[in-house]
């Protein structure tokens, strides 16, 4: 075989890539190393031991924020996606039409609006609304999560649609069924695993939210990723590294479900 | 009786087009591909509306119903099956969204299973079968909700020329067993041929011949017919006289023979004729009607192409079949003659 170009065999390679992952890697790394010393340090290791975790696990305002943050998370990652499921609808099972790319445009806004701005908006808005309404809940910080979660649930389930083969719908028109039976029988079983794929990353968006979510939460309203903010203003212990160890935990699971659901469409196509 | 007239003006892909298929009849929309076949054949379905013109069916029109009002349906080129469905539920899925009691649905599916052989596979899933499965799966699923019309959108053009032989009979049988109306697109001369109990030939849009086979074959009307299908020889003749569905023509050498023409045309003047490979035979000088030099002659193993340039001009290919094995009887550059036999010969519309 000629030796094509390949960057692999580049001289350094190995060794600029070791050293980026390096760079990574580290900070996380020793995240996790310290949330399991049994000091009072996150630099100084004296030994293992689970107290942090069970320390936090005893830590009643730890314990709220992170049942608040899965309680917005949820919810608005459902409302997100049941919007994304829509609007790709819409945008995909459609002749091509002009401002079809504008639409594009405008749903995956929220991506390249810089956070900050879109939090003094809400904070502006919310603040009327408290006004007018009088309500001061979770609502806020739920409509908040789903507005900019939508993007991110959006695009799985677009990239699901348009990798669909079209003429299975119109198989099912041909075979008696109805619009509303096509997409009920047909189109929805296929799309359900860039559905479920989009719900999973508009989860784990809201998840670890803080700029918008700090802005917009009222008082006592604090999720986990802004109660931690809040705790490392005071003092460090590795408590917050043994939360974020099991936040990472949790992430990392999803992704990795988010990865093999979104694997399916090439097994389709064998 | 059951007939579907279409007519389609100023269409981009398909130009006035008027046919009529008969009940229970295998019929074929012949054309090379942008003949605009396909796209008559999604108006019949429902895919298409037409800018013009009328789909009727058994007298009704249904041009403007959506495709899941119209009893016609369709076997894809790809197949389109539901991958997320068994063979069963592929099969049943016509039937189910019509609102068919159950008990109904697994009889109808229990049938069609036996009838395109796939016993006893009805649980697997559609994705773990081969193209040929797959093939008689969408046929199945087509034919279950036992439709007016089956529309097939060349099916077999995915399939392995063994699987394709096999597939064609398959097919014929189906459309005879069921006794209901096939509509078959294609590109291929010989499916159309081997099939169908009548053809439309179609180019850039129009229908050019509608006839049977045999029609289509030996009796073509136009030059682009002759051309589209199998091997032919031109000849440019005179008209010499015209006597009932007969006419004289004379040809280059001098020689007459007789000649057909098509309906509703009265040969006069210089006309082109055409001649099959197979019509013609190869003999010594002076004993045909066109005269030559043997320029080539191509073994097919089943037959020889005897390439003859004829004097005046042009090139005239003769077909005989190697009945007796051993050497053909003639070499190249000898001078041979050509004959022509008896009503073979048909003089074209253009």
């Amino acid at each position: 075989m000629a030796k094509t170009f390949s960057i692999k065999r580049q001289p350094g390679f190995a060794t600029i890539a070791m050293f980026c992952f390096f760079l990574l890697y580290l900070p996380i790394a020793t995240l996790v190393v310290y949330s399991f010393n049994s000091g009072s340090s996150i630099a100084i290791w004296e030994g293992f031991s689970l107290r942090w975790f069970q320390s936090a696990w005893n830590n009643q305002q730890v314990i709220e924020a992170s049942v608040r943050s899965l309680q917005i998370a949820a919810v608005a990652a459902v409302i997100a996606t049941a919007c994304a499921t829509l609007a790709a609808i819409a945008t995909t099972r459609t002749a091509p039409y002009r401002g079809l790319t504008i639409k594009y445009s405008i749903i995956n806004m929220p991506l390249l609006v810089p956070e900050i701005v879109t939090a003094v908006a809400l904070l502006i808005l919310f603040s009327r609304v408290k006004v007018w309404t009088g309500y001061s809940g979770l609502g806020y910080l739920i409509v908040a999560h789903a507005a900019f979660c939508i993007p991110f649930a959006y695009m799985p389930i677009r990239a699901r649609l348009e990798s669909m083969d079209l003429s299975l719908e119109r198989a099912a028109s041909d075979l008696y069924a109805s619009s509303f039976q096509t997409f009920r029988y047909v189109t929805l079983p296929l799309l359900w695993p860039g559905i479920l794929a989009g719900l999973m990353l508009a989860f784990v968006i809201s998840l670890d939210d803080v700029v918008i979510t700090e802005f917009v939460k009222s008082g006592g309203q604090d999720t986990l990723p802004t109660y931690m903010l809040g705790q490392l203003r005071r003092v460090v212990t590795p408590e917050m590294n043994a939360i974020s160890t099991v936040f990472l935990v949790i992430s990392l699971a999803i992704v990795t479900l988010f990865f093999f659901l979104s694997r399916t469409p090439q097994k389709d196509n064998e | 009786m059951h007939g579907i007239k279409k007519w389609f003006g100023t269409f981009q892909a398909v130009d006035d087009v008027t046919l009529e298929i008969r009940s229970n009849e295998f019929f074929t929309l012949l054309g090379p591909s942008g003949c605009g076949k396909t796209t008559l054949l999604r108006m019949i379905a429902g895919f298409e509306l037409p800018t013009e013109g009328q789909v009727l069916l058994d007298g009704t029109d249904i041009s403007r119903l959506l495709p899941n009002q119209r009893p016609v349906n369709t076997v894809f080129q790809n197949y389109a099956l539901f991958p997320h469905l068994t063979v069963a539920e592929n099969i049943g899925f016509g039937l189910k969204m019509l609102g068919k009691p159950k008990s109904e649905i697994d009889s109808v599916v229990k049938d069609m299973l036996k009838l395109v052989h796939l016993e006893g596979r009805g649980n697997n899933p559609v994705t773990q079968l081969s193209g040929g499965q797959q093939q008689r799966v969408a046929l199945a699923r087509a034919l279950a909700p036992r439709p007016k019309v089956l529309l097939l959108d060349e099916p077999l053009s995915a399939l392995d020329l063994k699987l394709r032989k096999s597939m064609q009979m398959e097919l014929k049988r189906l459309q005879l067993e069921t006794g209901i109306t096939f509509v078959f697109v294609t590109h291929d001369q010989e499916e159309a041929l081997t099939m169908s109990d009548r053809i439309a030939v179609m180019s850039t849009g129009t229908v050019r011949q509608v006839g049977s086979p045999w029609d289509i074959y030996d009796r073509p009307a136009e030059r682009f017919v002759a051309d589209f299908i199998g091997e032919t020889n031109f000849l440019e003749a005179d008209v010499v006289s015209v006597s009932g569905d007969r006419a004289r023509v004379r040809l280059s050498s001098g020689a007459e023979i007789s000649a057909t023409y098509p309906d509703g045309v009265t040969p006069k003047g210089k006309v082109t004729i055409v001649v099959r490979p197979e019509h013609a035979r190869l003999g010594p000088p002076g004993s045909g009607v066109l005269e030559g030099v043997l320029d080539d002659i191509v073994y097919l193993g089943t037959d020889n192409h005897f390439h003859v340039k004829v004097d005046g001009g042009g090139t005239f290919i003769v077909r005989q079949q190697n009945a007796k094995s051993g050497p053909c009887g003639f070499s190249e550059q000898e001078r041979v003659s050509i004959a022509i036999n008896d009503d073979v010969a048909q003089i074209l519309r253009d």
